[in-house]
């Protein structure tokens, strides 16, 4: 009897909940950290990120009027999934880094936890950024964040799982919607994290994954009218500059790339805050 | 009923105008290397002063000045630099009749405003950062300051805007280098004096005046930590452009194009106040002016024939008559663009209505301006006047209603009128706009943190979120 030949992935994006090739028909090779072939993801275009942005604005009513309870539990969800597939991302993770098994297995572990940490904090943001504001005057007056709407991301070239989730996950607990450009070098995991969110109770559209040049998707997201904020931790110097010139124009909330990120650290609550707007409502008091 | 009014002018005697200013910079007045520019009374285009223009060279002296203040001034204690913002409050307090005059001379507003509104609310202002100043540790955005902080400040409420940009970098400890609109620069060099009798330590505030090219060389410094604007979106955009690739901390209030929301069971005589006060207040130069007023479409007619009565009995004339609604626009460039929009607003269909208004013949003036039959593509739908100009459209749900109001590009403010508390909320909700009014319109408050959504900019003035601004994230 032959040897078992075992049934591959293809690895396509996600956008608004589904799992299309890219409209352009590319794809490029994938190698792990040796130079092994690994897979043929697929190279988002233009029009595949302009899709992607009209799936995230199309989510954004539903989710950010979502209560925070609800969002909570389906960031939880997210992390049980994801716990649930651990072999699968320890191996995937392992293969993109070069790492060890047990080292690729503390970045899973650390990833499930991260998503657990953040899912705590869905009803716990608007009682620290908000406030009752004591004006001179017979008005009732609060301050409460909102989300700020549809956040592109160009997604840590390292830590192709648990950068990953550590730049998501600030971003959509408080009722974003986002597009993000997964790391170009290890982008499979991010396909694998997408496979994560379609099965737990994630709203299509929520999280739209593009895997493909970084270089050439971001300018697109960051010049995109319908875009509102544009986290940059992923780009080098030259394409944070370019972006945020672009994102000028419809005045983006931009999170410039802070150096090297220590995933590991204590992330505070600044990937939150950069993506959230403050409303204050004046009431009179009256008879 | 015709009332008649005696003039009731305010004397312009408390205030001593000199007949030319310099740049105040290390706690000293001293000459601007650029041409000089003269401000006008825009109510009589009489000329109250001439004004020196700061150039790169100039801006760059004000910021090394600051700079070097920021090593003694973030080193003293709090309880110190709240006593420094508390003095000048209080300065602000006993000087507020004197500045209220200027600002209505320089500006065009009506001095019941500057007196009323304005005056007050600056000085609220710097007593409320000054309690911050020793309290940060406890405000959640760390306390470590920035450093320079660069400001470009507009003309619409020229003390108030620099009130907002300086009491809470102060307070936090940062040192200032402030660009006044150039329309505008009396009262922010009177308060370069005020600094000056507070014994500020030299070089902590510095005011440089010029035009846009002065403006630009206070944001592009390479020593500036921070920026601040308030002014419109399209400078705003060049704002963001030019900080991009730096470290720069930035905050942007730009414009608006708020909708005012009246509901056929809204108190009408109340909300007709609200529309008033939204669109008129400053000659409607207040970029969280009430400028689309949507009206449903069962009480537009009840509820435009109390408007234009209620209109009919505004008072436009001496900025300086307390009597007076309804000052001079600030200036002539203003002036042609309030006409040119509401030219486009005739031209594209709508119908336009203003009270019989008599103008004076010196100044630059433009009556109270109703358009009504206007459709959402209209250029006075979308784009911000900046002027006493409202336009009317209608809606029929409450969907429609939101659906109309945000659709702009910009986010800053809203109005909501209706009795029904659960309506109320439901529209504050959907609404997207960093302010909204709810039965009220257009009142302010140090405590109250004020900016906007989209393309209305970012970041908050006022409350403790006003601190955030001037501070280091912690990382």
């Amino acid at each position: 009897m032959s040897e078992r030949l075992s049934v591959r992935k293809t690895y396509k994006l996600y956008i608004g909940g589904a799992f299309p090739r890219s409209e352009s028909g590319r794809s490029y090779v994938v190698t792990g950290a040796k130079g092994e072939f690994l897979a043929n993801a697929s190279k988002a275009s233009r029009k595949d990120v302009r899709d992607a942005v009209s799936a995230a604005r199309k989510a954004f009513p539903g989710w950010s009027s979502a209560t925070a309870y609800n969002r909570g539990q389906i960031l939880y969800r997210i992390a049980e999934m994801l716990e649930g597939r651990r072999a699968q991302f320890v191996s995937e993770v392992a293969e993109a880094d070069g790492v060890s098994g047990k080292k690729a297995g503390e970045l899973v572990d650390a990833a499930v936890d991260r998503l657990v940490w953040y899912a705590g904090w869905s009803d716990k943001i608007s009682s620290l950024r908000g406030s009752a504001n004591p004006v001179a005057g017979p008005y009732f007056n609060l301050s409460t964040p909102e989300p700020t709407g549809v956040v592109g991301i160009v997604a840590p070239p390292m830590g192709p799982l648990f950068g990953l989730v550590s730049v998501i996950a600030p971003v959509i607990v408080t009722g974003n919607t986002c597009v993000v450009i997964a790391s170009e070098r290890a982008p499979l995991p991010s396909i694998t994290l997408a496979e994560v969110l379609a099965t737990s109770d994630l709203p299509g559209g929520v999280v739209n994954i593009l895997t493909g040049s970084s270089a050439e998707m971001a300018p697109w997201l960051a010049g995109h009218m319908d875009v509102n904020g544009l986290d940059l931790t992923g780009a080098d110097a030259e394409l944070a500059q370019k972006c945020e010139e672009l994102a000028a124009e419809n005045l983006k909330r931009v999170l410039r790339p802070n150096g090297k990120t220590d995933w590991a650290a204590d992330p505070g609550t600044g990937r939150m805050t950069a993506f959230l707007e403050t409303k204050t409502v004046w009431h009179p008091i009256g008879i | 009923m015709i009332f008649e009014y005696a003039p009731a002018p305010e004397s312009r005697e408390v205030v001593d105008i000199r007949p030319s200013y310099g740049l105040f910079i290390n706690g000293e007045f001293v000459d601007g290397s650029g041409t000089p520019f003269k401000t006008v009374n825009p109510a009589s285009e009489e000329t109250l002063a001439e004004v020196a223009t700061a150039t790169e060279a100039d801006v760059d002296r004000a910021v090394q000045a600051a700079r070097k203040a920021f090593g003694v001034w973030s080193a003293l204690p709090g309880s110190e630099r709240a006593k420094y913002l508390f003095r000048i409050a209080r300065i602000i307090q006993e000087r507020a009749r004197e500045l209220a005059v200027l600002e209505s001379l320089d500006n065009g507003k009506p001095i019941k405003e500057s007196r009323d509104v304005d005056l007050p609310l600056v000085a609220a202002h710097f007593f409320y950062y000054a309690g911050w100043a020793d309290k940060l540790q406890y405000a959640g955005y760390g306390t470590t300051p920035l450093g320079v902080a660069g400001q470009v400040i507009p003309w619409n409420f020229p003390l108030l805007m620099l009130a907002w940009k300086i009491a809470p970098a102060l307070a936090c400890g940062n040192t200032v280098v402030l660009k006044p609109a150039e329309t505008t620069p009396l009262t922010a060099l009177l308060f370069a004096e005020i600094c000056q009798q507070a014994d500020l330590p030299p070089g902590v505030v510095n005011i440089v005046t010029g035009a846009g090219d002065t403006g630009a060389a206070v944001v592009g410094h390479p020593d500036v930590d921070k920026v601040a604007f308030t002014g419109s979106t399209e400078v705003g955009r060049l704002i963001a452009r030019a900080v991009a690739g730096t470290t720069k901390k930035v905050t942007l209030e730009l414009g608006g194009k708020a909708a005012n929301i009246v509901f056929d069971d809204a108190a009408i005589d109340q909300a007709v106040e609200g529309i008033v006060t939204g669109i008129f207040f400053n000659q409607g130069h207040v970029c969280c002016a009430g400028s689309r007023l949507l009206v449903q479409e069962s009480v537009a007619e009840e509820l435009l024939s109390s408007l234009k009565r209620r209109l009919s009995t505004l008072r436009l004339g001496d900025p300086l008559d307390k009597n007076t609604d309804i000052g001079a626009i600030n200036s002539a460039a203003q002036l042609a663009k309030i006409r040119e929009l509401s030219e486009a607003g005739e031209a594209e269909g709508a119908s336009r209505w203003s009270p019989a208004c008599a103008l004076p013949e010196k100044g630059f003036w433009f009556p109270p301006t109703v358009f009504t039959g206007v459709s959402q593509s209209h250029r006075i739908a979308r784009e911000e006047i900046f002027g006493p100009v409202l336009s009317v459209l209608t809606f029929r749900t409450p969907a429609e209603a939101v659906e109309k109001a945000n659709n702009t590009p910009y986010g800053l403010s809203a109005g909501v009128w209706t009795e029904k508390a659960s309506r109320m909320l439901w529209m504050a909700n959907r609404l997207r706009a960093g302010v909204v009014w709810s039965n009220t319109f257009n009142k302010f408050d140090p405590t109250s943190p004020f900016g906007g959504y989209k393309e209305s900019g970012y970041g908050r003035e006022g409350g403790r979120h006003g601190l955030e601004a001037y501070l280091k994230e912690i990382s």
